[in-house]
């Protein structure tokens, strides 16, 4: 069970969270111009990275935030947590 | 039967308290502190079991949790439990065990036959032995395998036992009690670290208790007690006891699987059997120690072969003889320590040493005894069926290859020695990628992979200074890092004997003309000559060798046999060991009962149920009640000998022709506070809100991005910038996230708040032609009117002095409302409906009937929105807003979502007007069309029209649009039912809605 770092709460353990996904996807915005191909890019296509991956989870259990982890997807390292307005530095 | 094996002043048992036993309906005694095992041998007995493939008699070959034989079936208070073993059960007064893997018994056993028939089930037999002629599998080979294989027998009726979890933080995890997990302990709770101490057998001490060694003034003994009473004083420390740490997880969890009870006749009141700890650890020490491993000879599976040191620790704990007249086969100093201990409770043991010329203070101990030692000696073969009578030795040359004259000697036991093999498993599940070290011929940790430290014989230290002074360092220094604190213990006086290097032998060779089996793995029926032959029909890596002999795959995981296996490997791939590699250590490390794993968490405690707060009228007017998620919901009244089918029409009529009432509780609820609430709720919903007056709900729905239906339901007004948000049912706490997500995530500039409000009110429906008159009676003071609350208005009313909130809102098509009160007063209001109602004639309804209700209005429900339907096919299509952008809207624009023949719900109707639908069932146009007939559509919902009498149905339907007047076949292949039927419009009752406004 993963160990994972609320930047609202601190420690908590796995169960109380909730996976999201990719972290990176932005949301095209509102009211603007889409094409097919960004359109599906978007909702449909990911990839499945072996390695460091910023993914959003949220703290259902806890504080109810999403929030945004950096962890590795082979070993489950967990490298670095981010509250869901902080920015990911590449 | 008199323990004629048992010795008197030896050991730790409690002589003062004998206990009754039996085992395979054979009447005997023991003492408290016993384990079945030590029990048994001390009444003699050694044939417990036969083995897994060829049913060979087998007896105790460990004293502990590697022992891979003696597993039984035990009984206690009333229950059956398989795979437990001997070594490990704790004697109990009134005990009941008997063999597995024998039928009809174990001193006659028909399986023995695969013995004589081994030819047939050599490496790979699961695979190739029984694979033709085909129709024999059925018949002969398989009920043959399971009545002869397997591990016991699971019980079939419902476990009374409780089992907890328990969730447990801690500093430091030392996983063993023996010299190092003591020394650790210590050293890191008088550093102030918080502390959990896990000793899987009942006795801590593990070496310490069979050594013959001295820590300070005292025996090694009386200093692991001194240790662990002192613990126990200390606030910071948890010491546990019969806890096995079985899995080492991500991040420092470990798992324990704690036996409170199972040493006991019968587990006392309040507490539970089994107890599973989750623990997460900030270091994890791992003392487990070491398991000796045999060496491999002729018929080494004989009743009577078994570890020198399991000998010793029956001898020095349980006061036991495993015989009178043992052999001694070591390639170290270990089994000198055995014989030692043999010899100074008279008896004589002759030791048989594959070494030339060992030189140290423990073989000139055991000389100076005056024991018969004999050097470059093997034991060939073992002699005897079902316990060992003699032995075949012989001597050995120097390069191991070559035996003498075989002689025969007597014995009545074989104690085997082939050296020790560090316990590595956790520190493998961590992750820590294991190195061979070539000094002690295993496996012992290299680079930790999480914070863990294995230390003592456990790491491959087989010395007790150095044990005691590696762990006393290490978790000074890890408790130090953690606590700041600086208190050292310092270091005692140690005694032990010096011992030698061991001799790198472990297999016999054959004597010529023999073909004596022997065993690498005890538990699976594993030979020599088995992996042999997987290896020349090709198979090199060692994980494919494990599954294809199923070495090393039994419940024992490969305790005792998996080193020999790689040595075998090695040799014959003349590969050197570290090349071959071990196969992966998978938790858990010992078997888990079920009942552990699964805990509280067992039949209706495996999710909470709900309830709302009327529940309890419910119960008193017969309601049937219904799970609908985790919710318990009336399904409907029953009056009299009625079934569901004649209670559910006549609360759905009911409702059309008077009033109704039904608990509607458990719709989720959402608030929705802050200036950009309008907007929020524009952007997730499909039509439009930024207009919504003060006092009015609006009905809509939630896409998700994929454009696909999430939800539906009202939203309504409260004041200027307060919204309540119903949602359905089962998508309550998805539509709460969801709402979560966009608003922390994509749109952090709206200032909105949501929080979910479900279980803030009761919500009570009113429906029906009467409904407001009631109404009127409820909230005398209110004008509801038809222009004082319009359809879709709301209001905040006063219930007889309860604070209300009253919507105008229809799920059944007729004039309805939802009055929602603060839910400690929802039994008051609800009784006051039915109280007030009664003139009207009320009844109250349950989900069958609200079900038929909307199904015959057309109202599209969970069942149609499936995860699966956009807008359109729901006929939703009027709600999309063509000038304003929301969640999803993109989506609508794909292909399939727009094909002109796009599948739309439509209503079915059975030509015969009797007939009813099966829900699930497919549309097709020609029953009779040949396979795949092509499928138009299927059935999502099914009632029988209280308006109409007659079935109907909802459909989703390809072209539904126009397909209203065609005749289509309903088929539902698993029901064997053909139905014609008439596709009509999905609103059968009231198509104009004109009801609701009236
Ligand atoms: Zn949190």
């Amino acid at each position: 069970m993963l160990y994972i770092k609320c930047p609202h709460c601190g420690m908590r353990s796995q169960n109380e969270f909730s996976y999201g996904g990719d972290a990176t996807v932005k949301r095209p915005e509102l009211n603007s111009e889409v094409s097919d191909h960004d359109w599906d890019n978007f909702v449909y296509n990911r990839k499945s990275l072996r390695g460091k991956h910023w993914e959003l989870w949220q703290h259902i259990s806890g504080c109810r935030q999403w929030i945004k982890v950096e962890r590795d997807t082979a070993t489950h390292e967990i490298f670095n947590t981010l509250k869901a307005h902080e920015e990911i530095s590449k | 039967m008199n323990q004629k094996f048992r010795l008197e002043n030896v050991g730790l048992i409690n002589r003062d308290k004998k206990l009754s036993f039996k085992f395979n309906g054979v009447a005997y005694h023991g003492y408290e502190g016993d384990t079945l095992a030590s029990a048994l041998i001390a009444n003699g007995v050694h044939l417990v079991g036969r083995s897994f493939k060829y049913h060979r008699p087998r007896g105790f070959f460990g004293a502990g949790v590697d022992e891979p034989y003696a597993i039984v079936q035990l009984f206690r208070n009333g229950e059956t439990e398989p795979n437990i073993k001997a070594t490990e059960q704790e004697l109990f007064e009134g005990l009941e065990a008997t063999s597995v893997n024998c039928w009809p018994n174990v001193n006659f056993d028909i399986g023995a036959i695969n013995n004589f028939l081994k030819i047939f089930l050599p490496a790979g037999f699961y695979y190739k032995t029984f694979m033709w002629p085909k129709s024999f599998w059925y018949k002969l080979y398989e009920p043959f395998i399971r009545k002869a294989a397997g591990l016991g027998v699971a019980s079939t009726k419902h476990d009374k036992e409780r089992y907890e979890h328990k969730y447990e933080y801690c500093d430091l995890l030392i996983a063993g009690s023996g010299p190092s997990g003591l020394a650790s302990a210590y050293a890191a709770a008088k550093n102030g670290a918080r502390v959990i101490l896990a000793e899987d057998k009942a006795r801590h001490g593990g070496t310490l208790l069979t050594s013959d060694v001295n820590i300070g003034n005292q025996s090694g003994k009386e200093w692991a007690e001194g240790i662990i009473s002192e613990l126990k004083k200390m606030p910071n420390v948890i010491v546990k006891n019969r806890s096995q740490v079985f899995g080492y997880y991500d991040h420092n969890m470990m798992v324990m699987s704690e036996r409170i009870s199972d040493h006991l006749p019968k587990t006392k009141k309040f507490h539970p059997k089994q107890r599973l700890w989750y623990i997460r650890a900030k270091e994890v020490l791992i003392s487990s120690g070491s398991i000796e491993r045999p060496i491999v000879f002729g018929n080494n599976d004989t009743p009577g072969v078994m570890l020198s040191s399991a000998a010793k620790e029956y001898l020095k704990v349980y006061g036991v003889l495993v015989g009178r007249n043992p052999i001694v086969f070591t390639n170290n100093d270990s089994g000198y320590e055995t014989a030692i201990e043999f010899k100074k409770n008279g008896v004589d043991p002759i030791i048989l040493d594959t070494r030339k010329d060992p030189q140290s203070e423990i073989v000139d101990e055991a000389k100076n005894l005056g024991i018969n030692i004999k050097l470059s000696y093997v034991v060939v073969a073992a002699q005897g069926y079902k316990k060992v009578k003699s032995a075949d030795i012989s001597k050995i040359s120097d390069n191991k290859e070559q035996l003498g004259a075989i002689e025969n000697i007597k014995c009545d036991c074989i104690c085997v020695s082939g050296f020790w093999t560090p316990t590595i498993h956790l520190a493998s599940q961590s992750g820590n990628k294991t190195k061979f070290n070539e000094d002690i011929d295993a496996f012992v940790p290299g680079i930790s992979k999480q914070n863990e430290t294995t230390l003592g014989a456990a790491n491959g230290s087989y010395t007790l200074e150095e044990t005691l002074k590696s762990s006393l360092e290490a978790s000074y220094e890890l408790s130090n890092k953690i606590t700041n604190n600086d208190n050292k213990i310092s270091f005692p006086n140690v005694f032990e004997k010096k011992s030698t290097t061991h001799d790198k032998f472990w297999c016999v060779p054959l004597p010529e003309g023999k073909n004596y089996k022997r065993f690498l793995d005890f538990q699976n029926d594993v030979a020599v000559s088995d992996v042999e032959i997987a290896l020349k029909e090709g198979y090199r890596s060692i994980e494919h060798v494990k599954r294809y002999t199923t070495l090393g795959m039994a419940t024992d995981q490969g305790k005792t046999s998996n080193l020999n296996g790689l040595q075998l490997v090695s040799k014959i791939e003349n590969k050197v060991v570290p090349n071959v590699g071990h196969t992966t250590f998978r938790p858990p490390y010992t078997p888990v009962s079920i009942g552990a794993i699964v805990g509280r968490e067992v039949g209706k405690h495996s999710k909470p149920t709900r309830k709302s707060p009327m529940h309890s009228w419910h119960e008193k007017n017969n309601a049937v009640f219904v799970d609908a998620g985790v919710w318990l919901r009336p399904r409907y009244y029953k009056r009299g000998n009625e079934n569901l089918f004649e209670g559910s029409k006549r609360e759905a009529k009911n409702v059309r022709t008077n009033v109704g009432v039904c608990d509607v509780t458990t719709l989720g609820k959402i608030d929705i506070k802050g200036p950009d609430a309008a907007e929020l709720l524009n952007r997730v919903y499909t039509n439009a809100w930024l207009k919504l007056p003060v006092g009015k709900a609006r009905y809509g729905v939630m896409l998700r991005e994929d454009g696909i239906v999430m939800d539906d339901g009202t939203t309504t007004r409260i004041s200027e910038n307060h919204y309540h948000m119903t949602t359905t049912t089962a998508q309550a706490a998805n539509v709460l996230s969801h709402l979560e997500y966009y608003l922390q995530l994509i749109w952090p500039e709206l200032n909105v708040n949501v929080v979910s409000t479900t279980e803030q009110w009761a919500g009570a429906a009113i429906a029906g032609p009467k409904s407001r008159n009631l109404l009127q009676k409820l909230f005398p003071k209110s004008d509801v009117s038809n222009e004082g609350l319009p359809f879709m208005g709301y209001l905040e009313g006063d219930l007889f002095g309860v604070k209300a909130r009253i919507f105008r809102i229809s799920f059944s098509g007729e004039l309805a409302y939802e009055i929602n009160v603060e839910s400690d007063n929802g039994n008051f209001m609800w009784e006051k409906i039915i109280e007030v109602g009664e003139e009207f004639k009320i009844q109250p309804y349950g989900t069958e009937a609200l079900s038929t209700l909307r199904i015959e209005m057309g109202h599209v429900a969970g069942s149609e929105l499936d995860g699966r339907t956009i807008p359109y096919d729901n006929s939703l299509e009027g709600l999309l807003s063509k000038k304003k952008d929301f969640i999803g809207k993109r989506s609508l624009a794909r292909e399939a979502f727009v094909a002109e023949d796009r599948q739309k719900v439509v209503g079915v109707v059975p030509l015969d007007k009797k007939t009813s639908i099966p829900e699930g069932s497919h549309l097709v146009k020609d029953s009779k069309a040949p396979l795949p007939n092509p499928k138009l559509g299927y059935i999502s919902a099914s009632c029988w029209s209280v308006e109409h009498d007659n079935p109907f149905s909802l459909a989703i339907l390809k072209d539904g649009k126009n397909m209203i007047g065609e005749k289509l076949f309903v088929m539902s292949p698993l029901k064997n039912k053909v139905i014609p039927v008439e596709i009509v419009s999905s609103h059968y009752v009231d198509p104009k809605g004109e009801r609701v406004r009236s």
